[in-house]
């Protein structure tokens, strides 16, 4: 987690000493493929059973027919419209908070030289090891008595203030030189001008990590949304995946996989298209 | 809920604290908590309820809400009730009564039942589902808590093409203990390594193991809780012997899967002929009819000492914190979904059993059981069947009786052991409510 | 006013929002169930009073509780090791110029992005008896039948392993990034001293990896006691109790026995123990590392 100014990546065009090669190459690649097949079995398995038919979920021949109608069955037994457009807004809703929040944080922690810096830094540090899921029982609670259960805002309220988020913006704002701060208040800027004209831009690459990170967490986040959650207009993805797989009548693992790689599809084809990307943000970001 | 998300920018937290509050049901809207997926077969039909209910009742907006398993559904009434605006109705397991009398959350119906007619209507069901829906053993102090509606009672479900396989009359289910040892020693087949390949009978275990048992005990002659719900006797010998014998099942004549059976691949087994018979809810019925490929046959459990089956499912509750006005239009509603032709063809659309001696002789019923005789099977098992397990702290108490059931199962304790241990649990949970 | 006094205006100004919602939702809770634990839980009838150490007691004489505890440290022994040394091989592998980079690397990261909630069908799948996929492989070599979630002995193994599945590819980008931050011109010295690559790793990358292992280990302890969602799919904390984690069994006594004081109780052990965790991590990181 140390945020030193980073090399930037020219491993690409220099030979790498240690790179393995002939025998060891072919050695590792089968490991790394080998443990890849292993890894990628439960996503392979969800695509074979989404486009066959119901009877061949337990018996892998290859000629068995192809069929769509898995998907079909799964978008019209829940509303799946619906439980897409609940989890992006809360996505949404709770990235944009945590990164206002952190933003403005993580400045005063980085930049500001106060009284109590350090007592409000450990009080956020607290969170890193008290995550929210620990305290389920009394935030339900609060959230009760505010009446707010079975709403979007529920779910997101314990999350919107990130310790992990302020700690890593923190770091990188501290790796910003002074000069340029200095320089942007000689020409009359405010210290939140300041901040949005030179931290922000600079931190780009770990906005860009901790977007990924918190919005793959909070898509796939399950328990706390259960517990909030009554209704269909406030339910998430997951948690409608549950309510839709947990059936009195057993488990029908060819809808359940369709609806798994419908609900999937929109990380999975991201992180297809930029990962490279995402690599290279972890990386400047120094979440390493 | 449809604008609220959307408030952006940092007036959103103020903004929705201010609108969350849920629409206050008005006096003409019934909210009503539905335990079931959302979207599937049922969810279709109940909508369509509550439309008809609707057209004849122009007064009264009935708004169901799918809120998942039974289980799921529990939590969310009861924290609905803590918070302040529970559903007007839900429909909850009928062993919840104690826990919904205990945390004040439900109002007998008998203030609503006036009319001659509505004295009939109650005296309607069938008694065994009446068990578990009523407090006081004498009429005077006798409540009504709740109103059978997604009801169902465990049977069996046999393989016929296996059956002829193996031997047997694919026309004569087991109808004893003894019997259905025998045929499922006749139904397990193993190869040369001592695998087994099929086994003759599944019973699941996870998640409730109680249910299923509890038709074991019956058989055996045993009754696990008094109808105060306040005393358990899992200690009791039948309990014990009905324990042996399903373990034996497994351990002694390996004729059942070892270990913990589950409930949501029970009747997947069945369909892929892994296992003959099994047991499982009628509330499968549909589901087996529509999946399995070969001929199959559905029967009453066979007797022990007697024959016997707990009933399970749900009932319909009346929230205490609903007003008046609401409470009367959720029982009116009540009333109107339990006519036998709705209750025939609620039972005829799902598997589940009809509530009413009078459904089952509506035109539609009798058209139904004519294509699909299996359905009758749960009626006739009604007159034996015994009130699902039900106490104080229900859940806490099926706990302890769960977890000395998957031990005995999982050979980590001998039945007599793992009764007694469970017994004295319940007893130190259910001591403050005598 | 003192520019000192105007600096801690304009700092706790911009703390505010970020240290409101921490209270509300981190510090007071955190607070709440210290207070509740000693309190009963509200009745119908009975409101809530004060009973001192009832809960605790209650709590060392729960042989769930103890199970719970057992479990969850068995899992921790098992999930933290293993997904981070796989996570270190994954990337060290794929920061290699290995075939088909692009595609493993997609491939490890694949759990990541597929929710737990519906991929433990698909691992229950696998690990159903009779014609799970487990089954059908080890069938095939001969090998006998195993009831992997059915049975006490396993049942706990089976979803540490979905676990390890789970984070494993999750932390080796952290480790990816870190790899390919490490300056080439430390390989080219070493290659010139004559390191072997094993020397070269052992003395030079796994140092400089420190910081983020440090990181890694500590997402992997919250993990440890926060991956509970494949309990509910695959075994709801059965056969016996053998697969309840502390979390799940809070949930179980908070929102199934409305006992909420007891939950409020064994939540305090839960913090209790992640403090604990912190405080010994936290001190073994200024040890180790240079650390900014």
């Amino acid at each position: 987690m140390s945020a030193a100014p980073q090399p930037q990546p020219a491993a690409t065009t220099r030979p790498d000493p240690y790179a393995p090669k002939g025998l060891a190459l072919t050695l590792e690649s089968t490991g790394a493929i080998l443990l890849a097949l292993i890894w990628v079995l439960p996503l392979a398995y969800a695509v074979w059973a989404a486009i066959h038919p119901a009877e061949y979920t337990t018996r892998f021949v290859l000629s068995a027919p192809l069929t769509l109608d898995n998907f079909t069955r799964a978008w019209a037994a829940a509303p799946f419209a619906r439980y897409f457009l609940n989890t992006f807004i809360l996505v949404t809703m709770i990235l944009a908070f945590q990164l206002v929040l952190g933003t403005l944080a993580a400045y005063a922690l980085a930049r500001q030289d106060f009284w109590g810096r350090d007592l409000a830094f450990a009080l956020i540090l607290a969170q890193l090891m008290i995550m929210p899921d620990a305290l389920i029982v009394e935030n339900y609670r609060t959230l009760a008595r505010v009446n707010l259960i079975d709403t979007i805002p529920a779910i997101a309220l314990p999350y919107i203030a990130s310790a992990f988020g302020i700690f890593l913006l923190r770091q990188t704002f501290k790796t910003v030189p002074r000069e340029l701060d200095d320089a942007a208040r000689v020409e009359g800027a405010s210290p939140l001008q300041v901040l949005m004209k030179v931290y922000v831009p600079l931190a780009r690459p770990t906005y860009i990590a901790y977007g990924l990170v918190s919005v793959s967490y909070h898509w796939n986040n399950f328990l706390w949304p259960l517990l909030v959650t009554n209704s269909v207009e406030s339910r998430p993805l997951t948690v409608g995946l549950q309510v839709f797989s947990s059936s009195d009548q057993g488990i029908d693992w060819a809808v359940i996989c369709a609806a798994t790689l419908m609900t999937s599809a929109p990380l999975l084809v991201g992180f297809l298209l930029f990962q490279r990307q995402f690599v290279q943000s972890f990386m400047r970001a120094g979440i390493k | 809920m449809d604008r609220r998300e959307f408030i952006g920018g940092g007036a959103a937290l103020a903004g929705s604290l201010a609108l969350a509050q849920p629409a206050l049901a008005q006096s003409a809207e019934l909210s009503f908590f539905y335990p079931v997926a959302v979207g599937g077969p049922i969810t279709k039909l109940i909508d369509a309820y509550a439309a008809g209910f609707e057209k004849e009742n122009p007064g009264i907006k009935v708004k169901p809400i799918y809120a998942g398993t039974y289980q799921e559904t529990i939590v969310k009434a009861l924290t609905a009730h803590k918070s302040g605006t529970p559903p007007v109705l839900s429909v909850l397991l009928s062993t919840d009564m104690f826990t919904l009398i205990d945390e004040e959350a439900i109002v007998p119906f008998d203030p609503f039942i006036k009319t001659e007619a509505d004295k009939k209507w109650l005296s309607g069901f069938f008694p065994g589902f009446m068990e578990n829906s009523q407090t006081g053993g004498k009429d005077s102090d006798k409540k009504t808590w709740g109103i059978p509606f997604q009801r169902s009672t465990v049977v069996l479900y046999w393989n016929k093409e296996l059956f002829k396989e193996a031997g047997l009359d694919p026309e004569k289910p087991p109808t004893s203990w003894a019997q259905q040892l025998e045929f499922a020693q006749k139904l397990t087949k193993r190869d040369a390594a001592g695998n087994t390949s099929q086994w003759g009978i599944q019973i699941p275990s996870s998640g409730f193991p109680y249910w299923l048992f509890q038709g074991l005990t019956t058989q055996a002659g045993a009754i696990l809780a008094n109808p105060a719900g306040d005393k358990t006797d899992f200690a009791n010998p039948g309990v014990v012997e009905a324990l042996q014998y399903w373990v034996d099942l497994a351990q002694k004549y390996k004729v059942h899967p070892p270990g913990i059976v589950e409930w949501g691949t029970t009747p997947r087994d069945f369909f892929e002929k892994k296992v003959a018979m099994m047991w499982t809810t009628t509330g499968n019925l549909t589901n087996v009819r529509a999946n399995a490929k070969f001929p199959f046959g559905v029967a009453v459990l066979p007797a022990g000492k007697k024959p016997g089956s707990p009933t399970g499912g749900g009932n319909f509750y009346l929230s205490k914190k609903a007003s008046p006005a609401e409470q009367e239009a959720a029982f009116k509603f009540v009333r109107w979904i339990t006519t036998p032709e709705r209750a025939a063809q609620w039972s005829a659309d799902t598997g589940y059993v009809a509530v009413t001696p009078a459904a089952y002789e509506t035109e539609a019923m009798k058209k139904y059981v004519a294509d699909f005789p299996q359905a009758l099977v749960a009626r006739d098992q009604l007159p034996t069947a015994v009130a699902e397990l039900s106490t104080h702290e229900n859940q806490r108490v099926t706990k302890a009786l769960n977890d000395g059931l998957q031990a005995a199962l999982t050979g980590t304790k001998q039945p007599a052991q793992a009764m007694t241990d469970a017994q004295a649990e319940a007893e130190r949970i259910l001591k403050a409510y005598r | 006013m003192s520019n000192r006094a105007t600096a801690t205006i304009h700092g706790w100004l911009l703390l505010l929002p970020a240290m409101a919602c921490l209270a509300l939702f981190t510090h007071w809770p955190a607070l709440a169930s210290f207070v509740d634990s000693f309190m009963s839980t509200p009745r119908a009838r009975r409101p809530a009073r004060f009973v001192g150490l009832d809960n605790y007691q209650q709590m060392l004489a729960d042989p769930i509780f103890w199970k719970a505890m057992a479990n969850n440290l068995w899992f921790a022994t098992g999930t933290i090791p293993c997904s981070i040394a796989l996570a270190l091989l994954m990337a060290v592998w794929v920061n290699d110029r290995i075939a088909g980079r692009t595609l493993v690397r997609m491939a490890y990261f694949t759990p990541t992005i597929l929710p737990m909630i519906a991929v433990a069908n698909i691992w229950l799948f696998f690990f159903t008896p009779q014609y799970g996929l487990l089954e059908q492989i080890v069938a095939a070599f001969g090998g006998r039948s195993t009831n992997w979630l059915g049975s006490q002995d396993t049942a706990l193994y089976a979803v540490t392993i979905v676990a390890i599945w789970k984070e494993a590819g999750f932390f080796m980008i952290f480790y990816l990034a870190a790899l390919q931050a490490i300056p080439p011109s430390l390989g080219e010295a070493a290659a010139i001293e004559g390191a072997s690559r094993w020397t070269f790793f052992r003395r030079v990358q796994f140092p400089l990896l420190m910081p983020t292992t440090l990181f890694v280990l500590i997402n992997a302890v919250i993990n440890a006691f926060r991956m509970i969602d494949h309990i509910f799919v695959m075994t709801r904390g059965g056969p016996d109790n053998a697969t309840t984690l502390l979390l799940f069994y809070i949930y179980q006594v908070g929102f199934s026995f409305w006992d909420t004081a007891y939950a409020a109780a064994l939540t305090c052990v839960l913090l209790l123990l992640l403090a604990l965790v912190a405080f010994v991590q936290y001190g073994w990181l200024e040890r180790r590392t240079h650390y900014q």
